[in-house]
């Protein structure tokens, strides 16, 4: 099921009838969704539904084993691994436990891509360091090394370092776990400043339902067996229950939330359930 | 019967795969080499690491080894008379076979453990797909430095084992024993040729310097990104580097009679 399809112009990037697996166990089966152009795509779904995994094949990092995925308008599944790097410029990633490299420091891990990729001097690329870091609300803090950063301080500097490049697209995984409710608020904030003032593509996995409804302009939920998209507002008013529970805050009681969670059964694992009460 | 066969061909099958995935490994190495950057500052951490951390450790076993050989040569030199052969004795041992093998070997413990838990723990945190996204190969950053590292410093670590263990065998046989100080020096000089020992030693030590540094970045590079399989790589880079370099030395030996 593909509600509210996104039309080809708008989309960013778009996945067409993706299959994966990890050995035996498929992920993903036939995922058809597409990311508009400079909105906040969020993508839902329960654990082990293959959120990250549509961002690592974004990012090339894991290859489709059927299907295409397009960034832009290019298919990235037959390129080969020097071509993934020419496209990965124009993309940038915040990794879930950020991925900083811990043998340099919070200066020296923001100036490496730079570093890499570009000839601007040491003080031209200090500067956009510092620009880059006060966007994300840190300052002083150029000499810490990945180890001495809080949990909020380490995603902070993930996402100024994915924006080091500005970068086309900004991949995010899971940016509010593992942090406390008032950090979570500011890395929300972050997000969508960043958005509204870049103007970049968005693509954020993640499983806090009130943040991501309120940030998103496109949500991809992923359903075992199928994909829903659309505007938060009118999933929020899907005729579909699961759709529904999914996006709503939870007020039930632990009774009900045990009858729900068999909705979210994958069909294949679903426990048969035998005859007699 | 044939279930054995089986498995031995499933097991043999996938040596060969590990074998050709290894190959391409290498090759992969040997073109980011050949591409700028030259990757200079990394390189010279790299050499740090594997090789000035290594100095005491490499030191101490040469001395170590050095003195036993020189007590265990004068105890059987002296049966015959021939003690005054004792610096050949020791000198031709330590270059020709126990100063590469035995650096090899240390080094492999020491260092090349080391790579293979720090490439691992950098698999397992995601740097390397974080350099992936930053277009950024890792095997240029990561894998390159320090292999060349290991390649590089092996020579030199083995250079070292051989002169503080040649120290230990002249301390043993000159001040312990009571060997002449010039008789020691002389047989020792001139029972080592420069092109068939001193040379051979280091092409030695640089065939296993590629192999542990090949082994323990692969291992690292390819290891299952959880807390286990990082253990695991490590363990194997240990054993797989030891029974290698062991291997190889013995064909190194038979067939160029280094």
């Amino acid at each position: 099921m593909n509600s509210q399809p996104i039309p080809d112009s708008d989309a960013h990037v778009r996945l067409d009838r993706v299959e994966m697996a990890y050995g035996n166990r498929p992920v993903l089966r036939g995922v058809s969704c597409a990311f508009p152009t400079g909105a906040i795509s969020v993508v839902l779904g329960g654990s082990g539904s293959g959120k990250s995994t549509i961002l690592k094949l974004i990012g090339g990092l894991l290859r489709a084993q059927a299907g295409r995925v397009l960034v832009g308008q290019r298919d990235i599944t037959s390129l080969k691994e020097s071509q993934l790097y020419q496209v990965r410029r124009r993309l940038g990633m915040m990794f879930q436990n950020g991925a900083l490299l811990d043998s340099l420091s919070v200066l020296e891990n923001l100036a490496f891509p730079l570093r890499e990729h570009s000839h601007l001097s040491r003080e031209e690329i200090q500067a956009r360091v510092h620009e880059r870091l006060f966007a994300v609300g840190l300052q002083d803090v150029d000499d810490l090394m990945p180890r001495e950063l809080s949990g909020g301080m380490v995603k902070r500097v993930a996402l100024a370092r994915a924006l080091m490049q500005d970068p086309e697209i900004l991949l995010v995984d899971e940016p509010f776990s593992g942090l406390d409710p008032l950090s979570t608020k500011l890395i929300e904030a972050l997000l969508v400043r960043i958005n509204r003032t870049l103007g970049m593509t968005m693509i954020v996995v993640s499983h806090h339902i009130p943040s991501t409804m309120r940030m998103a302009d496109h949500v991809v939920l992923l359903l075992p067996g199928c994909v829903v998209q659309g505007v938060p507002s009118t999933l929020r008013d899907s005729e579909d229950v699961r759709v529904r529970r999914f996006l709503t805050e939870d007020t039930d009681t632990s009774d009900q939330i045990l009858a729900h969670t068999q909705d979210f059964e994958a069909g294949e694992h679903k426990p048969q359930r035998r005859g007699g009460a | 019967m044939a279930r054995l066969i089986r498995r031995l061909g499933r097991r043999v099958g996938r040596m060969v795969e590990e074998l050709g995935r290894l190959a391409e490994f290498t090759g992969h190495i040997v073109t980011v080499t050949m591409r700028p950057p030259l990757r200079i500052r990394e390189f010279v951490d790299e050499v740090f690491k594997t090789g000035v951390l290594s100095i005491l450790i490499i030191g101490i076993s040469g001395m170590a080894v050095g003195m036993v050989l020189g007590l265990q040569g004068y105890t059987t030199l002296v049966r015959f008379g021939a003690e005054n052969s004792l610096g050949a004795v020791v000198g031709l041992s330590l270059i020709r076979e126990m100063g590469p093998v035995l650096t090899a070997l240390l080094t492999t413990g020491r260092a090349g453990s080391a790579i293979t838990a720090e490439i691992g723990a950098m698999k397992a945190t995601e740097q390397l797909d974080g350099l992936r996204m930053m277009a950024v190969d890792p095997v240029d950053y990561v894998i390159r430095p320090k292999a060349w590292a290991m390649v590089v410093s092996m020579p030199l670590l083995s250079a070292l084992f051989i002169v503080t263990g040649i120290a230990g065998g002249y301390v043993v046989g000159v001040d312990l024993m009571g060997i002449d100080s010039g008789t020691f020096l002389s047989s020792l000089e001139n029972a080592v040729d420069f092109r068939d020992d001193v040379a051979g030693s280091i092409i030695k030590s640089v065939i296993f310097g590629t192999l542990v540094g090949l082994i323990s970045t692969y291992r690292g590079y390819t290891a299952a990104p959880t807390s286990a399989g990082v253990s695991a790589a490590t363990t194997s880079t240990v054993v797989i580097g030891s029974v290698s370099v062991l291997i190889f030395d013995y064909f190194i030996t038979a067939l160029w009679g280094v």
